[in-house]
């Protein structure tokens, strides 16, 4: 059998990751401020993860406007969702292997 | 923490955000409670008036001037009208309030999207069933309004715990079993709609509020 943690995915090795990647697998789109309500964090902070996912391609990101304001929206993409699904069922396999 | 704690955690994380991020949780059993106080008083001073012992139209006098004017009119002219529109008006006002305190003791906004999905979700079962109920009484059908309201308001709680706390599902069955019951019972209604609206609400308001807030 192939060791688990090799399919456990270094780049959701963070609670804020893990926070946005859960928040956007039950939501279609989240935007900024909805994120940052959610988990909690401070602006500088969040934006630094949402980049980090955004350059590997885990999220998609569209930036519109509510009147002046700017609204960015985030959503997972293909790749992004599969490799979440991935990272959880490996979490799941490290659980059941000292079972 | 060994490897294996992590990744609990790590899960036990998750769902929690999952959980967080899609249901409105802010719902507070108080509310539950005090829209049911308000729907057994509704009943009891529409009582007399549905049982026939004290006349529900205002002013027949009135009334007869005014039935040209088609039923719309006669609606306005109706005790029970307005004994139902001021129970929904109390048990809405009641049900926000609490309901807005918890969203503030948590810390989350009482006007996100996920308070939004669930008033969407809510609304159009409720909509729907008012219309017809409506219609209903367009045509007289009066005997079929409560177990009406008892079907669709359960219909709508069903479809709601999808996006709150799954245990309204179990109110909205309650709701339904009282309604389907009520069809073969058509003239006592009334007792039927304050046992659904009333005992109900508050049986499950004291639930959640033990099983959540206390």
């Amino acid at each position: 059998m192939l060791n688990p943690i090799n399919h456990l995915n270094k780049l959701f090795d963070s609670r804020v990751r893990l926070g946005i990647m859960s928040a956007l697998m039950v939501n279609e789109t989240l935007n900024f401020n909805e994120l940052k309500e959610l988990l909690e964090i401070t602006d500088g902070n969040l934006a630094s993860h949402l980049k980090a996912l955004e350059e590997n391609e885990i999220i998609k990101v569209e930036k519109g406007f509510i009147g002046r304001k700017t609204n960015t929206i985030y959503s997972i993409t293909k790749v992004g969702n599969k490799s979440f699904k991935e990272h959880i069922n490996a979490l799941e396999k490290m659980i059941k292997a000292t079972k | 923490m060994t490897e294996q704690e992590q990744s609990l955690h790590a899960l036990h994380d998750i769902k929690k955000m999952m959980e967080r991020s899609s249901r409105f949780i802010s719902l507070s059993g108080l509310s539950g409670i005090s829209a049911g106080i308000c729907a057994l008083i509704g009943a009891w001073l529409a009582h007399p008036y549905v049982m026939g012992t004290r006349d529900f139209i205002m002013s027949w006098e009135k009334a007869y001037q005014l039935a040209g004017n088609g039923t719309w009119v006669l609606l306005f002219r109706n005790w029970l009208f307005w004994i139902a529109a001021g129970t929904f008006t109390a048990a809405f006002i009641s049900a926000f309030l609490f309901t807005y305190l918890k969203s503030k003791k948590q810390g989350i906004p009482i006007w996100g999207s996920t308070a939004k999905r669930l008033m969407i979700n809510v609304c159009i079962p409720l909509i729907v069933g008012g219309v017809f109920l409506l219609k209903l009484l367009d045509y007289g059908t009066f005997g079929l309004v409560a177990p009406g309201c008892l079907l669709f308001y359960g219909l709508a709680l069903v479809n709601a715990s999808k996006y709150t706390l799954d245990e309204i599902r179990y109110l909205g069955y309650g709701q339904i079993l009282l309604g389907l019951i009520n069809l073969f019972f058509v003239g006592s209604g009334l007792y039927f709609w304050a046992a659904g609206f009333g005992v109900l609400h508050i049986a499950y308001g004291i639930y959640m509020w033990q099983k959540y807030e206390k």
